[in-house]
């Protein structure tokens, strides 16, 4: 459900199913290449999570094969409060996310109904932040809340920020560029559902004494459910991973930084292998855990 | 076969076919002749093998024993496309990212014969919609779908055309105008028809040879007139048309007939319409068969009488009236009358008896069970469905 | 487009409902709210697209004046012509052979019973599930534990990587909408099962197929995160961006991810116009 949701109403056909070596010649290549390149690469991370320095011989960015745990304990001491800030920051951006997506996926779903054009035309515009550079995007938002920029002017005009204030780099900044990013992902499935809902559910609500309050609550936010539940995991699971709106050369500084810079930083910069493989199966695990809580919860099985 | 029309129907033989589904067997050892250039029914519930068995003739399911012969020819391993046999889908199966015109043509492209798009409008202006041979078969009604089906396989010249319960899904009148349609097109080109359908009406109608199919196996085949005048069993008296059937021990028989003591009373059945002459057997009578009489008759000879038993419903349904008769011993008898008269001969509470001709009679080969031997469905979608049931218990298991 | 984005993507459009009973009052708080997020969600493509056609200078931070000089010289940068050309050469790349794996995966789902069918599904979900940054880091230290250099190659792998699920939940919904019998009709009217699958079973599949191999392209052509771990020295789109946001990116960056936007948006709204006049046309002859 939750990654399908955005499915449609395909109607399915019954199909016949056979057993067959067919269905492995099908399958083969496709499955060999995930486990090649997806399963392998996990495995390769818990592996070079557990390497430990090459004493001997010492060079940077050498390791060793070794079963080392203390690189997720380093980690953890280490950047424990990083990865924490990253989950709050997630869960913050998917609140807000939800927040400002249900009044437009209804209004888009619901309200805009009975105008297929500007229906189609308000889905074109929420999806038109796909076809855009997701880096130019964020890069826009930098220079828009940019110093010298006219947001920080005009705030400053009216006294609300002082003479020396600044936005980006911030980590209002890094969740509001978060919010801003996954918005579409959130309000796209919550759509999905609430373009489902038969309005005479709603007659039916008012006819069975509900007040517009209550049944919204009663009836359309519980049928709208699947949509909020693919959505939150839609913005979740991406920007708790995300380093691109937290990073000082986009939306944040080195004050910000997410679970994904220090993969990053440690990978790229440091060359410490270890410790940002380490860091990739503790975001992983950290992830998979709430996730599955959370569809265990709204009791949400078919996940494609 | 490729490049050559059939100029008429081939033979079809079904020899020992037996065909298991993981979990279910759809036909046991059926055997079965259709002769060239016969309309032929294969009649019989929801369940009863009669798809399956339309579809390995087509060649979409290979027989788990035995062997098929088209003309003579052994075609049991051949693939569906190197067959000479052509169906009509239950669902049409047009395709929909083609022209009506291109999907007439389809068969005879892949065969490589020429001036395919002329015989293709051809076969179009048979069933009457060349018109509409630009279109999408999208863009086309129910029945007019169901011809561009039928179009798209007779334009093959097919040995043998086989119909999956094609007029399922239209309305009575297209149904009717469709029978027709379909036997005149059987007239002209001359071809082997083999029709699937469970509508025992449509099977009479346009059959010249009758199969009544169930639980695997064929129970009887025949004209539908000797089907439906002398039923052999239970089911065949009961899924075509109606029966009232008694079960009793035979007490005297002579060369003319036999005689059995049943529904408190002994009733008499020619032994030449009784399959059994000995021990305990099934004789039935059809309802319409049957006279009220609200006295008790004086009996007399060639005449079976039931009686006295109860009226406890009454049916006008136009032509005739059904009556519901309570005999004691006999149980419910179902009696229906030709409207000879204004309103019901007896009402509602009504003492009768209830007599038929002796020469009316038919004894059956099996013994009467409580009800019909109903199944499940099976069209198509339902066949898969089961098979996937019975797939998944076995992955599961 | 970012992966997530994809997964939003996938099917939406196909959900479009038909008429119903009058909606409940409109109500105008949310009418204003709706469009000024929109409005919003706006700003970035139009400041992107308003800026590819500044007036040219070293750098492109500020307006100076209206000017098409960066359309017309659109190929003055020559690593960012570079760049673009890398991105389309491993979108398309990806694409196809995603397409292919992804549609054969689906095919099989739908058509086959087999064994491990759940665990299979794990497989096609966790990729979507999990953190770019989890598989490129993952990625890296593959290549690295096994001594591969990275490079274009290992880009394009990547990304095959990531756009086969996507694919194969697209397709799947179309398989499963297929009617096997057109396939058992095609045996029957003479066609060998290779003829049956070119003339009836692909074209039956390629709108899906096309939509899902559309999806791909733009996620890869997005994507930078992954694509940072395994890329080495060669240098798309994306990352170039990336490199460049570091001094100054020049306004013909702005001017190729325009042309990028404006093809997209165009394809939709013909996308969009299409499946309208079907369903008119669907409603008209019921």
């Amino acid at each position: 459900m939750a990654f399908g949701s955005f499915g449609g109403d395909v109607v399915a056909v019954e199909q016949p199913r056979r057993s067959s070596r067919a269905a492995l010649w099908l399958l083969l290549p496709g499955v060999v290449y995930l486990a090649a390149t997806y399963l392998a690469p996990l495995v390769s991370l818990v592996i070079t999570s557990l390497k430990t320095p090459d004493l001997v011989n010492f060079d940077i960015g050498r390791y060793l094969y070794a079963f080392d745990v203390q690189n997720y304990v380093h980690v953890f001491t280490q950047y424990g409060a990083i990865i924490a800030r990253s989950f709050g920051y997630s869960a913050m951006a998917t609140v807000f996310a939800l927040l400002i997506s249900y009044p437009l996926a209804y209004f888009i779903g619901v309200t805009l109904r009975k105008y297929p054009l500007w229906q189609a035309l308000a889905l074109i515009l929420v999806i038109a932040p796909f076809f855009m550079s997701f880096l130019l995007r964020t890069l826009a938002w930098k220079a828009i809340f940019a110093d010298e920029g006219p947001v920080i002017h005009f705030l400053q005009s009216l006294s609300i920020l002082g003479p020396n204030a600044h936005l980006n780099g911030t980590p209002t900044m890094v969740i509001f560029g978060l919010t801003y990013n996954y918005i579409p992902f959130m309000a796209l499935p919550i759509y999905t559902s609430l373009e489902r809902l038969d309005l005479r559910l709603l007659e039916a609500g008012s006819d069975l004494y509900a007040n517009p309050i209550s049944t919204f609550f009663r009836v359309t936010v519980p049928l709208s459910l699947p949509g909020v539940v693919s959505g939150t995991l839609l913005v979740f699971i991406p920007a708790t991973g995300d380093y691109i709106n937290a990073s000082p050369q986009f939306l944040g500084s080195t004050q910000t930084a997410m679970v994904g810079n220090v993969i990053s930083d440690t990978y790229f910069n440091l060359l410490d292998y270890p410790s940002s493989a380490a860091l990739s199966i503790i975001l992983m695990v950290l992830i998979l855990i709430p996730v599955s809580v959370y569809l265990a919860l709204t009791k949400t099985e078919d996940l494609l | 076969m490729a490049g050559a029309f059939d100029d008429s129907g081939a033979d079809l033989e079904l020899v020992g076919i037996t065909k298991r589904f993981p979990g279910f067997t759809a036909i046991e050892n059926l055997n079965l002749t259709i002769p060239a250039g016969s309309f032929f029914a294969l009649l019989g519930p929801s369940g009863c093998g009669k798809t399956t068995t339309l579809r390995l003739v087509a060649g979409l399911e290979t027989p788990t024993a035995g062997r098929i012969l088209i003309g003579g020819k052994d075609v049991t391993d051949s693939p569906p496309h190197q067959r000479p046999v052509n169906t009509v889908f239950q669902s049409y199966a047009l395709f929909p990212h083609m022209t009506v015109l291109r999907n007439v043509a389809f068969g005879l492209s892949r065969r490589g014969i020429q001036d395919a798009l002329g015989r293709a409008h051809e076969a179009l202006r048979l069933v009457e919609l060349d018109h509409l041979a630009g279109r999408r078969p999208s863009q086309l009604s129910g029945g007019q779908q169901q011809r561009v089906a039928l179009a798209r396989a007779i334009v093959n010249r097919p040995a043998l055309l086989l119909l999956d319960e094609p007029l399922g899904a239209l309305d009575l009148k297209l149904r009717r105008q469709m029978q027709l349609e379909l036997k005149t097109i059987q007239d002209e080109v001359g071809l082997t028809f083999l029709h699937v359908t469970h509508d025992q009406e449509e099977a009479m109608t346009m059959a010249d040879t009758v199969a009544v199919m169930n639980k695997g196996r064929i129970e009887q085949m025949g004209a539908p007139e000797e089907l439906y005048e002398l039923p052999k069993t239970s089911f065949v008296a009961n899924f075509l048309g109606q029966s009232n059937l008694f079960t009793g021990q035979v007490v005297s028989s002579s060369a003319l007939s036999i005689v059995v003591s049943a529904a408190g009373t002994t009733l008499e059945v020619p032994r030449e319409r009784a399959e059994r002459h000995a021990g305990t057997v099934t004789i039935g009578v059809r309802p319409e068969k049957l006279t009220l009489l609200v006295e008790k008759p004086a009996p007399a000879a060639g005449t079976n009488v039931l009686g006295p038993g109860i009226v406890s419903d009454v049916s006008f349904s136009g032509v005739s009236t059904q009556y519901l008769v309570e005999v004691p011993g006999a149980g419910t008898i179902t009696v229906f009358a030709q409207n000879m008269v204004f309103g019901p001969v007896v009402n509602r509470g009504s003492e009768v008896w209830v007599s038929w001709a002796v020469g009316h009679g038919f004894g059956l080969g099996d013994d009467q069970e409580a009800e019909l031997r109903f199944t499940p469905d099976d069209d198509t979608q339902s066949i898969a469905t089961q098979r996937r049931a019975a797939l998944e218990a076995e992955l599961e298991a | 487009m970012t992966m997530q984005e994809a997964a939003v993507l996938g099917r939406v459009e196909e959900s479009r409902s038909a008429g119903r009973p009058r909606g409940p009052r409109r109500n105008w708080g949310v009418v204003v709210y709706s469009i000024l997020i929109l409005a919003i969600l706006l700003i970035p493509i139009v400041y992107t697209i308003v800026f590819s056609f500044n007036i040219p200078a070293r750098t492109n931070s500020t307006w100076r004046g209206f000017s098409v000089d960066n359309w017309i010289n659109i190929f003055a940068d020559p690593r960012v012509v570079a760049a673009f050309g890398t991105s389309i050469l491993v979108g398309v790349t990806a694409t196809l052979v995603a397409a292919a794996l992804g549609t054969a995966i689906a095919i099989a789902l739908v058509r086959f019973r087999f064994r491990f069918r759940t665990g299979l599904t794990v497989l096609l979900f966790l990729p979507m599930a999990t953190p770019e940054v989890v598989l490129g880091s993952g990625l890296g230290s593959q290549l690295l534990n096994l001594g591969i250099d990275t490079g274009l190659p290992t880009i394009i792998v990547a990304h095959i990587m990531f756009c086969i699920s996507f694919v194969v939940i697209t397709v799947r919904a179309r398989v499963a909408s297929l009617d096997p019998a057109i396939e058992e009709a095609g045996r029957d009217l003479y066609a060998s099962p290779a003829q049956v699958w070119w003339r009836i079973t692909f074209p039956m599949l390629l709108p899906g197929i096309v939509a899902a191999g559309l999806l791909s392209f733009a996620l890869s052509f997005d994507d930078f995160i992954i694509t940072a771990f395994v890329s080495g020295s060669a240098e798309t789109f994306p990352k170039y961006i990336y490199t460049a946001a570091v001094r100054a990116i020049p306004a013909q960056a702005n001017v190729f991810a325009s042309i990028i936007f404006l093809l997209a948006i165009i394809l939709v709204v013909v996308q969009q116009v299409n499946a309208g006049a079907r369903r008119r046309r669907y409603a008209r002859e019921g």
